[in-house]
């Protein structure tokens, strides 16, 4: 459901009157707009903001890892529309047993390398893209270095253990 | 494309003389050509003949674990690693760095800060397109322009040394306003550096745009319509060669970027030569920016007046107990941000770059997510690149300028 304070705002009223469903929650701080996505529902919801809404573009996809808490990773999307000058952040929560969610590649090819440093780094899996394999730390390498319980110092792989 | 195979392109058949030219494709790892290709930067290349029918980035190699190091420094040391990521363009990172965590902190830089900011960001702007300029122009064969662009490049890093006391890693911008007190006499050489500007970027011009070599490799090279660029997450001088007038400086000003009057480059033709134009007249732009800065400087503090965030005077430290303990609690523990996160895009002299920063409100970033302009940018390198010739490709590759410490973070 939409809060009270985004249902002025023209973009959540634009997507909660397409589908209720989609949207799980939404807040409004330091000026910034983000909406909580169903996961099953995000690639048509930005469908809806790219063909409907003028959001052309892509800034960047990402992770937060919330460990120990569940749901463990938020998955964020930072969308832009040029034409209206407006930003905002969907997010997805996902569990921290096997996270995956529906790529959005199809929509912005842009997400390509994002999705893949999500991946690569978090472990989050994006269904449906193309070419999904590490993309920053080499072939074969285990673990995912963002993680929060992944150690900064001290791994199987520092050269202090050497 | 796993499985090189470096035979030759076309191979004639020896039963039928003269008979009919078979052709396979080759795979070849392109370069070291641009200065970002030594050995950070590999590009698989499919080739048919002289035409690249894939191209395949492989970045990586210049991965440190920024985004994961920044997590186990407090806030304040964070503003170091921006520094090591797109390390031509310092202080644009410290800048881009700063906003999100003075937004969650709530703080208010005072006009000073917020102009000497500016000033700062637009000459590392210049002297940002000045290394690109050099080097795309050494990768298109004209050497003496490096030459030009590296004198002048000289000049703005003694500029940063005065300010910071360092020429690369300066740190100058911190959370709650600047590093150190600007130097005395620090609006003279800036002066003589931008009063002298204008007309050597006349000179590198009249270098390059009457060189018919240069121009026969940059004009109608690399053209990629705007559409695809958009949907590629590109930004930057990209955008504005493609003919969309969108810059964030104006678009969604921050740091008192309202307060300046300046335009906005921007060609249609999309192909190198536009970017070369547009680079070359942000660069004209960002020194009228400059001396605008120079002769409207407004008096006041250079940092906030937030005791628990911004570290005190020496001369307080040493005779008032409450800045003692301020500074004591600041150096040990750093301070602590709200809870929350935010999101604050900027214009870095390669395009949007933005910090996403997560606090739960402690002393240390939960996240830190770093969206660099050469990492979004990268991604257009196989539709530059595929259909091409590959001596084009070269021009197309120095025309992205990114930055690999950018992209691999």
């Amino acid at each position: 459901m939409l809060p009270e304070l985004l249902q002025s705002l023209p973009v959540p009223a634009a997507l909660e009157a397409w589908d209720p469903q989609a949207i799980v929650d939404g807040s409004l701080e330091l000026g910034e707009t983000l909406l909580w996505v169903a996961p099953e529902k995000i690639v048509a919801l930005c469908r809806e903001l790219r063909d409907n809404l003028e959001f052309e573009r892509i800034c960047g996809v990402t992770a937060i890892d919330r460990y120990p808490l569940e749901p463990r990773f938020e998955v964020v999307y930072f969308l832009h529309s040029i034409s209206r000058n407006l930003r905002l952040k969907l997010k997805v929560a996902l569990p921290g047993a096997d996270p995956a969610v529906q790529s959005v590649t199809a929509i912005w090819a842009g997400a390509d390398w994002y999705e893949r440093e999500a991946f690569d780094l978090f472990g989050i899996r994006f269904e449906g893209h193309p070419n999904l394999k590490r993309i920053m730390m080499p072939e074969g390498w285990e673990g995912h270095p963002l993680r929060r319980d992944f150690p900064t110092h001290g791994h199987k792989y520092s050269y202090q253990n050497e | 494309m796993s499985d090189p195979d470096i035979s030759t392109s076309a191979t004639m058949d020896p039963a039928q003389p003269g008979g009919e030219t078979t052709t396979r494709r080759m795979v070849l790892n392109m370069g070291p050509q641009h200065p970002s290709t030594h050995g950070v930067l590999r590009i698989l290349l499919e080739l048919d003949g002289e035409t690249i029918t894939k191209a395949e980035p492989d970045i990586g190699f210049l991965h440190t674990g920024i985004e994961k190091q920044a997590e186990a420094l407090n806030w304040q040391q964070v503003v170091t690693l921006t520094d090591r990521m797109d390390y031509l363009a310092n202080l644009s990172n410290n800048l881009a760095y700063a906003l999100p965590v003075e937004k969650l902190l709530q703080i208010e830089i005072p006009d000073k800060a917020q102009w000497l900011r500016v000033l700062l960001v637009e000459l590392t702007r210049i002297n940002s397109h000045l290394v690109w300029l050099g080097t795309h122009a050494l990768d298109l064969g004209a050497m003496t322009v490096f030459f030009y662009c590296f004198r002048e490049r000289e000049d703005l890093l003694r500029i940063f040394e005065m300010f910071s006391g360092q020429r690369l890693m300066t740190s100058y911008i911190r959370i709650g306003g600047l590093a150190l007190e600007p130097p005395r006499g620090w609006q003279q050489v800036v002066k003589k550096f931008n009063d002298a500007l204008p007309s050597n970027i006349d000179e590198y011009e009249e270098l390059l745009n009457t060189n018919p070599i240069f121009l026969n490799r940059v004009k109608g090279v690399g053209v990629l319509p705007l559409e695809k660029l958009l949907a590629l997450s590109v930004t930057g001088p990209l955008i504005r060669a493609a003919g969309l007038k969108w810059d964030i400086r104006k678009s969604e000003p921050y740091s008192s970027y309202e307060k300046f009057d300046f335009d906005v480059p921007v060609y249609q033709e999309s192909d190198v030569w536009a970017r070369y134009r547009v680079r070359m007249e942000e660069m004209r732009q960002s020194q009228r920016i400059v001396k605008q800065a120079l002769e409207g400087m407004p008096e006041g503090p250079w940092k906030a007046d937030a005791p628990k965030v911004v570290l005190p005077d020496r001369e307080k430290m040493k005779t008032q107990m409450e800045a003692l303990i301020y500074h004591f609690k600041i150096v040990t523990e750093g301070f602590r941000v709200p809870a929350g996160e935010a999101f604050v895009p900027t214009e870095s002299p390669r395009g949007e770059i933005g910090f996403f920063v997560v606090s739960d409100g402690t002393s240390k970033p939960l996240r830190v997510f770093m969206r660099t302009p050469s990492f979004g940018n990268l991604q257009a390198l196989p539709a530059l690149f595929e259909g091409n010739l590959v001596a084009n490709s070269i021009a197309a590759l120095g025309s992205l300028d990114f930055m690999l410490g950018d992209v691999d973070r």
